[in-house]
């Protein structure tokens, strides 16, 4: 998959949500995620990475190897 | 009988304080996420039991319909689960993973290696 790709499919499947997505490695396989969205207010982390498994409908069963997430309200963003 | 892997699942995670699921073994991790959560889980001084998905096909798969999360490594305390590599690391940065493992352990007369 391409960053881009990862970006648009969080994108669509968090409305509302600031994404970044680079290839750490390089490779295609091993990506790191920023994503700020408002839609974290209130919730823990496992809750707010399962929000972007589900944003991916899948893709990390088969065509992502490795991602790396990092999530942050609008306000926490600010201070990262 | 047909392998009941939920329950399965269900009961080692019920009866280890600390469980994680991982590629390898703690001396032999063989993915660099499981190996990162093993250092971590070491640095606390608390035991911690492990499971090898590679050897578990079936596990592999249930574990993470069980979580609903979609990788391997999965870490497990006092029955619930507290999140995969990236959440473990942060845990561990911010001293919050001792302090969790510290209340797990608390009068349980295991302590952690000084």
């Amino acid at each position: 998959m391409t960053t881009t790709e990862i970006e648009a499919l969080i994108r669509d499947g968090m409305p509302g949500s600031r994404v970044e997505v680079i290839d750490e490695v390089g490779d295609g396989n091993h990506f790191r995620a920023v994503v700020v969205s408002p839609g974290f207010a209130g919730k823990g982390r496992v809750e707010r990475h399962q929000m972007v498994y589900a944003a991916l409908k899948g893709a990390m069963a088969d065509r992502i190897h490795a991602l790396s997430i990092q999530t942050y309200t609008p306000e926490e963003g600010e201070r990262a | 009988m047909a392998r009941e892997i939920m329950k399965e699942i269900h009961d080692e995670i019920a009866k280890n304080k600390v469980l994680v699921y991982m590629k390898g073994t703690p001396s032999f991790p063989m993915c660099g996420f499981s190996a990162a959560v093993v250092e971590a889980l070491r640095d606390t001084g608390y035991p911690f039991a492990h499971v090898n998905i590679l050897e578990d096909q079936e596990k592999r798969e249930g574990i993470k319909a069980f979580s609903n999360w979609p990788t391997i490594p999965q870490i497990y305390v006092d029955g619930k689960f507290v999140g995969g590599c990236d959440i473990l690391r942060e845990l561990h940065a911010s001293g919050e993973l001792q302090q969790m493992l510290d209340k797990a352990f608390a009068g349980s007369g295991e302590s952690a290696k000084a």
